[in-house]
């Protein structure tokens, strides 16, 4: 499988007045396409940090970003703006969604700022197919207020494959969630990346890590750690396991 | 991202505020609304003043008799008594462009016919004044030069003057009049002139013979008040001007560098001044809408700036899906002039219904030209485009990263 995202001893300072913080320290780090990987640490190694640089949301101090063989340093605000348009769909911790926005209209926004002309009909018909993807077809005209916080991350998803794009970063996606939606955000992940889409997904809990493929551990500024999953947890299996517990047992309890 | 998309989002932006949007929108209206109200009053004052400067006749010049000064002391004009009639036909015979001359004397006093009586004023003239003035008769006819020469009794009446003295089913034509006593028969009544550029009403009056006025009523050789001459064209108004000041100076043996005892104004002269006045209204009034416009432009910009704080999350997310720069700049500088440009088109109403207000109620007149329109409209846009890009501007420059992270 071919490498879609390559960083080299990538560094990034924050400069805070007088003193500099050292968010990033030289990361390397090698993802190919298909992979579904959690990134996980400490709060503050700098895993945001380390997903807004291949975001394109932000550039490396030091060090070389290739995306696609692509080195994002040499590009302009405007080149950025259109690989986060097209080759990026980025899910945040706080869904993010456009407010008294209908899930349908905050879908279609990334083919409204695409810089190939999208006609509205076509804008529309790939939302909804988004919207069907993520299991929220009858959801479209809701607005974010009438929706659930694993509703909202589901709308956040479809609006980060609306363009088809080829990578999915998501940030803590399941950080404002119970662990059951979080089960069910992770279905989504999964069918995504079997339909080949290369998830990268920040996350402090090690359950929810276990449903990626690989796992890279940071800890100040640094990966400590890169293994493959053995067996990664299947998130339908989960879901199934936990509905016959339920009734059995009032008590909801993620598999140790 | 498309002009289009841009504008919708835009608009959908200021849906979501509607009061809000309303209330930025009301600084415009105000100010367009005055600069529209204001600009039509002056337009119709000037209008006003053209139509009553161009009463005066055609191609008309008024010597009127100078002050002169007695024991360092002004007296006001006419008080000079140097015009006479024989100025006025020297001034007829050696100036070939001079058409028509009329010479004037004036009389204010009570007026009898049968059992009514009205005080007005008795203007002494020669026939030639109904020409320079372009003032015909509605009833009737004017006096002849043979009534000059004979100083005959005959009157020619205003509209004014003829509703005052007789009722409406009499026909005042060969009826008599008493002026001072003296009886005078009604030949003419004039049709209706209104006011003059000075303001009076110039159909409340009688107009008899000169020659009469001075022999009957003020009975002793009196000075003029004035002459009136007419060009035979607008172009050589100025030359005809000139040479009246220079024969009646010659006239009067007045030498260089000393006062005149008369004063030459020419139509063109009087339009000029009284349209000046006019004209300066119109920029006074409409530099202080223009500054309730701006006032109104910074309102604009104060809720865009508002307005960029509170989306500042919004930005942020466009921006991570892909938009550029440019497309934040635009939806927020379509923001601004949309609401501008909105409450321009609500002022230019609220304008256009306030002039129509004050013309028909407080008599104002009032002319909504359509370039006032059309500048109020330009001039409102670009009130939103130049408040409207600092905000933009800065929405556009935020960080995105930052952006998402506002709470
Ligand atoms: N904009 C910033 N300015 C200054 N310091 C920052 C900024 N963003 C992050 N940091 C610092 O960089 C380090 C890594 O932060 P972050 O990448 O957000 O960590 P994580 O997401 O793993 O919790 C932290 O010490 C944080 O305080
Ligand atoms: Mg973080």
């Amino acid at each position: 499988m071919n490498v879609v995202i390559q960083l080299e001893r990538v560094t990034r300072t924050y400069a805070l007045g007088a003193t500099t913080v050292q968010a990033l320290r030289g990361v390397s780090l090698q993802i190919r396409s298909g992979e579904f990987v959690a990134i996980l640490g400490a709060s503050g190694s700098g895993k945001s940090t380390l997903m807004n640089l291949i975001g394109c949301l932000d550039r490396p101090t030091a060090g070389h970003y290739f995306l696609d063989g692509v080195d994002v340093a040499k590009l302009d605000h405007d080149q950025l703006a259109d690989i986060r348009n097209e080759k990026i769909g980025f899910v945040f911790q706080s869904f993010n969604l456009l407010t008294r926005t209908s899930a349908l209209q905050n879908v279609e926004l990334p083919a409204l700022y695409s810089s190939s002309r999208i006609s509205a009909s076509l804008r529309r018909n790939r939302a909804r197919e988004a919207l069907e993807l993520v299991g929220l077809a009858g959801r479209a005209h809701h607005h974010p207020n009438q929706l659930s916080g694993g509703e909202q991350q589901r709308v956040a998803i479809a609006r980060a494959i609306a363009n088809q794009p080829s990578v999915l970063l998501a940030d803590e996606p399941t950080g404002n969630l119970d662990s059951r939606t979080s089960a069910e955000i992770m279905t989504v992940f999964q069918s995504l990346n079997q339909r080949g889409i290369t998830i990268v997904m920040v996350t402090h809990e090690l359950d929810i890590a276990r449903f990626a493929k690989r796992n890279v551990f940071m800890r100040d500024g640094l990966v400590r750690k890169d293994e493959l999953v053995a067996a990664p947890l299947d998130s339908r299996a989960e879901l199934a396991r936990w509905n016959q517990a339920e009734q059995t047992e009032p008590q909801l309890v993620l598999t140790p | 991202m498309t002009a289009l998309n841009a504008s919708r989002i835009a608009l959908h932006a200021l849906g979501r505020n509607k009061l809000r949007s309303a209330l930025t929108a009301l600084g415009i209206i105000i100010g367009v609304g005055s600069l529209i109200a204001l600009l039509a009053i002056g337009h119709g004052a000037r209008a006003e003043v053209e139509k009553q400067v161009a009463s005066l006749g055609e191609n008309v010049i008024q010597v009127s008799a100078g002050s002169i000064t007695k024991s360092a002391a002004k007296l006001g004009l006419g008080s000079s008594g140097a015009l006479t009639v024989e100025d006025a036909e020297a001034l007829k015979e050696e100036i070939p462009d001079a058409i028509a001359v009329s010479p004037e004397v004036k009389i204010k006093t009570q007026v009898v016919a049968g059992n009514r009586n009205w005080s007005t004023e008795i203007y002494g003239n020669s026939p030639e004044y109904f020409r320079i003035r372009q003032w015909a008769t509605s009833a009737g006819e004017i006096f002849t030069e043979q009534d000059v020469r004979g100083a005959t009794k005959v009157a020619v009446i205003g509209q004014m003057a003829a509703d005052q003295l007789f009722d409406e089913d009499e026909d005042p034509i060969g009826e008599l009049i008493r002026i001072r006593g003296v009886p005078f028969k009604v030949v003419g009544v004039l049709a209706v002139k209104g006011a003059s550029a000075s303001g009076s009403d110039q159909d409340d009056s009688i107009i008899i013979p000169h020659t009469t006025a001075i022999r009957h009523l003020i009975g002793k050789q009196t000075g003029l008040r004035r002459i009136y001459v007419q060009a035979a064209s607008l172009d050589v108004l100025p030359t005809v001007e000139k040479k009246v000041g220079e024969l009646l100076r010659q006239r009067h043996h007045i030498e260089t560098g000393s006062d005149d005892d008369f004063k030459v104004r020419s139509q063109l002269e009087i339009a000029e001044s009284a349209t000046a006045t006019a004209r300066t209204m119109t920029v006074l009034l409409s530099l202080i809408a223009g500054v309730s416009l701006v006032v109104g432009g910074i309102g604009i910009m104060n809720i865009m700036l508002v307005s960029v704080t509170e989306r500042t999350r919004e930005i942020g997310i466009r921006m991570a899906i892909g938009a550029h720069r440019r497309d934040i700049m635009r939806q927020f500088l379509i923001e601004a002039v949309t609401l501008s440009a909105l409450g321009g088109v609500i002022g230019i109403a609220c304008g256009t219904g306030a002039a129509k207000m004050l013309a028909t109620l407080a008599q104002w007149p009032t002319l909504i030209s359509p370039d006032a329109v059309l500048i109020a409209f330009v001039f409102s846009a670009v009130v939103g485009i130049f408040f409207g890009y600092y905000p933009a501007r800065k929405a556009s420059r935020l960080d995105p990263i930052e952006a998402l992270r506002y709470e």
